[in-house]
């Protein structure tokens, strides 16, 4: 046999003649595929249950409160109470903020990303590590960092406003930066993993064609890494959603302007809980369906 | 600079020969230090085993990996020369690479992979696709220009890297491998129509292979790197007639020798002689095909004046003969019928005798040294 198309499109569609004929590719789905040996039922009835029975117990605890969460949900009040006063607020300033905190993301977390993946500068191990400390510290103490860095009395924060007049605590800015704080990391992360997954010799390839350094990136490597920064794109943006900590101490709960669902959430629990209930089935209905609108298209299951 | 997006047959070239470089590479325990010389229209084929240091030639001239010392100067432009702190990147050469596996951007179609060069050169996106359709139909895939490549066969996939890089008129073209990705039946075309389009580049062209059909059909002119440096270079008749060392006498298939000559016997450094038909004096080598050897289960009587004891080492099929490993005074190998093996009961271990007459010799100087 030639190396007919199907045969060379691996997966990922990189083509890659030797590999292809050399490991079984992964293909997609629209590529016609030989069968693959599916396992045998005997070998599937072996699971020890040592492995099966915590498995089970990992994925009730996982799946319960989500249940918990359906069962006692007031479906009866449920059109009335989505028509009370600051729930569609709520959800309007969470969606924009989540959004708006994404594109900040992108815009810097793209290239920083690239810089860490792809230029060898002296304390690239520590820049790497910093950029992570969001990642494991908790939300709330970012806030206060944030507080300190932004604030009116911190680092910038007299700069700004006497600068260009930008006033970020207790604001709708001030929760946008807060979520970008906190996400930004699980883009970085993502966005680094695919460049460092992706083959630099196209890179080389588009060099020796007169194309720059920025051409480059624009042209080829932006392309090529496209999946990684979608599904980076959309933990980033699921994380921002679920922003409180950093958010409530940096941007304070104004209805209106800085109180976002989970905000909402957490105050309705303590007066209505059944208010509670729906606005978290909201938020959990939002963040299902776009992420799983997402998954097929874009982020590959491993 | 000159235009990129007209085609390369209309322009001036500037003086001077294609390529003119001293590579020099320190890489640890590597070190790859080669001359090379192409000139205009040129092919050129960089021939050596594996480790040889090849794809490192082919890195520092393209401007993906930079000199520890020497130079390259294409077309009388200085690309790279450490001791004048001048370095070139690969985008800003006029070097144009097809790579080993193609590397064709799987994310455009064909005519956008080619339209790329020109693109990045300046052109407008227009004229850019204009010069690359161009390029595809020249190549043959007129009718594939949306395809993706990973739509493409082997053989096209190559068509399309080689009119990518051609597409922006490179002074130097060079060719990693570049039949070694495809199927045999594929490479036989593919190597006529490469051979056809490298016929007509004006500038010069550098292929970097193993393999030495691709290089002596595909070039005008070989130059055999081993352990990074350059051992022997020539035109074709030149290196299969008289090799300098194992690795081309491997490749020519003949039997390589190198010894002292006085009149016409050769002195080998073990101390065992042969008797040649041609004088010569001083160090020489001594040639011979491996069916040059004939084989006997006695020592035989007669004319041959070279007769030695030997021992089978290995036998292995080699198209309708077989081809025998032998140790012994002389490492060698022999090519018989295997109705010769049958009768002799060879086997790995078996003794025979080993006769070689003086007139299938080859004797010539070795003057590198």
């Amino acid at each position: 046999m030639t190396g007919s198309a199907p045969e060379s499109a691996t997966a990922g569609g990189l083509w890659r003649p030797r590999s292809s004929r050399l490991r079984p590719s992964r293909l997609r789905p629209s590529h016609p595929r030989p069968p693959r040996p599916r396992p045998s039922r005997r070998a599937r009835a072996g699971v020890p249950i040592g492995l099966l029975l915590p498995a089970l117990i990992g994925l009730a605890f996982l799946v319960l409160p989500l249940a918990g969460l359906l069962i006692r949900t007031p479906w009866s009040t449920l059109l009335t109470r989505l028509g009370a006063p600051g729930i569609l607020d709520a959800l309007r300033l969470s969606l924009l903020s989540a959004t708006l905190a994404t594109a900040l993301c992108l815009v810097f977390g793209v290239p920083l990303a690239w810089l860490l993946a792809r230029v060898d500068f002296p304390g690239r191990t520590l820049i790497r590590a910093l950029v992570t400390v969001p990642l494991v510290l908790p939300p709330v103490v970012g806030g206060v960092a944030l507080l300190l860095a932004f604030g009116r009395r911190g680092l910038l924060g007299p700069w700004l406003e006497s600068t260009f007049g930008i006033t970020l605590p207790f604001t709708t800015a001030g929760v946008v930066v807060a979520e970008s704080f906190v996400a930004m990391p699980f883009l970085v992360i993502a966005v680094e993993g695919a460049l460092r997954g992706s083959d630099v010799r196209f890179e080389e390839a588009a060099a020796t064609l007169g194309a720059g350094r920025w051409t480059v990136f624009r042209r080829v490597t932006l392309p090529l890494i496209a999946p990684g920064v979608v599904s980076g794109a959309v933990l980033c943006w699921a994380r921002a959603l679920g922003e409180f900590g950093a958010t409530i101490t940096f941007a304070g709960n104004f209805p209106g302007r800085t109180q976002t669902m989970p905000l909402a959430v957490y105050l309705a629990l303590e007066q209505d809980l059944p208010s509670a209930i729906v606005l978290s089935l909201i938020l959990l209905v939002v963040s299902v369906v776009i992420l799983a609108s997402l998954r097929d298209r874009w982020i590959a299951a491993p | 600079m000159t235009d990129p997006t007209t085609t390369v047959s209309t322009r001036d070239a500037p003086q001077g020969p294609a390529l003119d470089a001293h590579l020099l590479v320190d890489r640890g325990a590597f070190r790859l230090d080669a001359a090379l010389r192409i000139a205009p229209g040129e092919v050129v084929a960089l021939l050596g085993p594996n480790g040889a240091g090849k794809t490192t030639a082919l890195r520092a001239l393209a401007g993906l990996l930079p000199l520890s010392g020497g130079h390259v100067t294409v077309r009388g432009r200085r690309l790279d020369d450490p001791a004048e702190r001048v370095f070139v990147p690969a985008d800003r050469r006029n070097v144009g690479v097809v790579f080993q596996d193609y590397l064709l951007f799987p994310h455009l179609s064909a005519l956008d992979n080619v339209a790329f060069g020109p693109r990045s050169h300046g052109a407008s996106r227009a004229r850019s696709r204009a010069v690359a359709a161009d390029w595809l139909a020249r190549v043959g895939l007129a009718d594939h220009t949306h395809a993706k490549p990973r739509q493409l066969s082997g053989g096209q996939a190559q068509r399309v890297a080689l009119a990518r890089a051609l597409a922006v008129g490179p002074e130097l073209l060079l060719l990693d491998e570049p039949l070694s990705a495809l199927d045999a039946g594929t490479r036989m075309d593919t190597r006529a129509h490469l051979h056809h389009h490298l016929a007509g580049h004006p500038g010069g062209t550098l292929i970097v292979t193993h393999d030495p059909l691709d290089a002596l059909i595909l070039a005008d002119r070989l130059v055999i790197l081993e352990a990074g440096r350059v051992v022997q270079e020539g035109d074709a008749a030149t290196i299969t007639a008289q090799p300098r060392t194992d690795y081309v006498a491997r490749l020519v298939g003949l039997n390589l020798f190198r010894g002292t000559a006085s009149g016409a016997t050769v002195t080998l450094p073990g101390g065992f002689t042969l008797t040649t038909s041609e004088s010569c004096d001083g160090p020489v080598f001594v040639a011979f095909p491996p069916t040059a050897l004939a084989l006997h289960p006695h020592r035989p009587e007669g004319s041959p004046r070279n007769v030695w004891s030997a021992t089978v080492a290995g036998l292995q099929r080699h198209g309708d003969h077989l081809r025998i490993q032998l140790a012994g005074p002389l490492d060698t190998t022999a090519d018989i019928t295997p109705a010769a093996a049958a009768a002799l009961r060879l086997e790995p271990g078996s003794q025979v005798w080993a006769a070689l007459k003086a007139t299938e010799t080859r004797v010539y100087p070795d003057s590198a040294d």
